[in-house]
């Protein structure tokens, strides 16, 4: 019985917190328009949220495609194909490390922060006061947030994937001999702007758009005590990674599954 | 309170108010009045509701029961746009002065009127500063909040709350946490405001000698309920228990020192859980 008691409990709270996360969303997409007729708003978040990412993003993305380079060529040249790592490696990223690893990155250092910054906003009253100012803390603070991350995604994903696939290239070529023109023209020969780029392109905008919702989401529902703001930093993180993985399933399902 | 001026006197009435958090009755129908150009104080023990009063007023929190009218709007039953209108018109001093960490004082103060107002920044600068001036923190202009004492950050608020000259100013806490210079200043500042731009103000605090000092009128709020109102004589010289357990600041009495809990005896023989 108390099974069933707690179980009804907890989807009664999942359930209510999903409509809470649902009207914050319907509120945070009203204020784009707003948003847009003040594009500083929105520049000085892109550089917070985005330009601070390019970092953590082109460093990881040189060692995935190094990394990639290196068990590619072990294993394409069982076979005799170490010409076809080119494709391997741009395959891999654009389809699929590109926007899944970047998001992942993304949840963690820009997430976690904005998620951070905005139950300490709630923490010190900063949003009440907003609103007490007749200023809508929504539109001034969230939609400007939730913006630079959509729009932060797939370029941070683009840099990931064009930076990988140099790493690529430096171990595949520089290293292991693999031959520099056959590592591109394989690629270019093989690689379809929209099977691979543009699906590559519409999921990293996908898992920005809920990178940026839960994290700001759970920034705004955080309990505004410090230890409410820790709760809902690791909640940003873990809930972004497994919503990023199970949609990347089903994206993927979705785009290449009659391949 | 509720028969001493017309209601067009008040600018804000409370009325028949009821507010619960869960299952906690905060207050219980009462009905509050505050009259336009005065100083009208609310006090109580910690817990009782006080910055709660504030948030429905400015209507932040929705009541069970009852209304809230603020010049002569009824602030629950307002679209949202309407309710906008109205708090641009009222200023709020929080407890922690709720700045804006990532600006400096300038840009704080400057904050409402780049917000709501077209006008031009050399305007702008000359309003900031007068409203600066007015707490005597011109020179702090460029400091960024992280980089002031708690005394100037509600004073720096104070200048943000009075920034588009509003008709009343809300004080959460103003003299809690500060040292007796600070809370000298802030009593000045908040009596020659209300005095010099004709404001209504509604203090909420807990120090008892300080909010006498400049309050008109006195509500004091225990357990829900008004448990004592009137001019600070009047209030001093109640004879209502919890008024005076209040005012002397007595460790037991009709506010319990003991949060309420089972017999001391029995919980100690208890086994009880470990945490």
């Amino acid at each position: 019985m108390d099974f069933i008691e707690g179980l009804g409990r907890s989807s009664r709270i999942s359930f209510n917190k999903l409509g809470r996360a649902t009207h914050f969303l319907i509120q945070t997409i009203s204020g784009v328009m707003s948003v847009l007729m003040r594009p500083r708003l929105l520049t000085k978040q892109l550089y917070s949220v985005g330009v601070m990412s390019f970092l953590i993003i082109t460093i990881s993305g040189l060692f995935v495609g190094m990394v990639l380079g290196l068990q590619g060529y072990y294993t394409l040249s069982d076979f005799g194909a170490e010409e076809t790592l080119g494709v391997m490696v741009a395959a891999s990223l654009v389809r699929e490390l590109g926007p899944v690893v970047s998001a992942l990155l993304f949840a963690g250092r820009a997430g976690s922060a904005l998620t951070a910054e905005i139950g300490l906003m709630k923490a010190t009253e900063q949003l009440s006061g907003m609103e007490m100012m007749a200023i809508d803390p929504i539109k001034r603070i969230i939609t400007p947030r939730f913006l630079a991350g959509l729009i932060s995604m797939p370029l941070l994903a683009g840099i990931f994937s064009a930076v990988g696939i140099v790493g690529g290239q430096i171990v595949g070529s520089g290293l292991l001999g693999v031959d520099e023109g056959a590592y591109w023209s394989q690629m270019q020969a093989s690689i379809d702007f929209y099977d691979d780029i543009i699906n590559g392109v519409i999921k990293s905008i996908v898992f920005g758009f809920v990178a940026s919702w839960i994290a700001l989401f759970e920034g705004y529902d955080a309990i505004p005590t410090s230890e409410g703001v820790s709760r809902a930093t690791t909640r940003t993180v873990v809930n972004s990674a497994f919503t990023i993985l199970g949609l990347d399933f089903i994206l993927t399902a979705l785009m290449f599954g009659d391949h | 309170m509720n028969n001493r001026v017309s209601d067009q006197d008040n600018l804000v009435s409370v009325r028949d108010l009821t507010f619960s958090r869960g299952n906690k009755k905060i207050f219980d129908d009462i009905s509050l009045d505050f009259q336009r150009g005065k100083v009208t104080a609310i006090m109580g023990p910690s817990g009782t509701g006080k910055t709660t009063m504030l948030k429905l007023i400015g209507g932040q929190l929705f009541p069970d029961k009852g209304t809230v009218f603020v010049d002569g709007q009824n602030v629950h039953k307002l679209r949202r746009a309407d309710l906008y209108t109205l708090r641009k018109r009222l200023g709020m001093l929080f407890q922690s002065g709720a700045l804006l960490t990532d600006m400096s004082v300038f840009d704080n103060v400057a904050f409402p009127l780049r917000e709501h107002t077209q006008l031009p920044e050399s305007m702008i600068r000359t309003l900031v500063l007068m409203k600066l001036q007015a707490v005597g923190l011109r020179g702090a202009s460029q400091l960024m909040p992280n980089e002031l004492s708690g005394g100037m950050a509600r004073r720096v608020a104070l200048a943000r709350a009075i920034a588009l000259d509003p008709m009343m100013i809300m004080y959460d806490e103003p003299f809690t946490g500060q040292d007796p210079i600070s809370m000298g200043v802030l009593v000045h500042l908040i009596k020659s405001l209300n005095n010099i731009l004709g404001l209504t103000s509604i203090i909420v605090s807990h120090d008892v000698h300080d909010t006498m000092a400049i309050a008109d009128y006195i509500y004091v709020l225990s357990g829900g309920k008004i448990v004592g109102q009137g001019t600070p004589k009047e209030i001093q010289e109640s004879d209502s228990e919890w008024v005076q357990q209040f005012m002397t600041g007595a460790a037991d009495g009709p506010v319990h020192f003991h949060y309420p809990a089972k017999d001391y005896i029995d919980d100690l023989m208890s086994s009880g859980k470990r945490y």
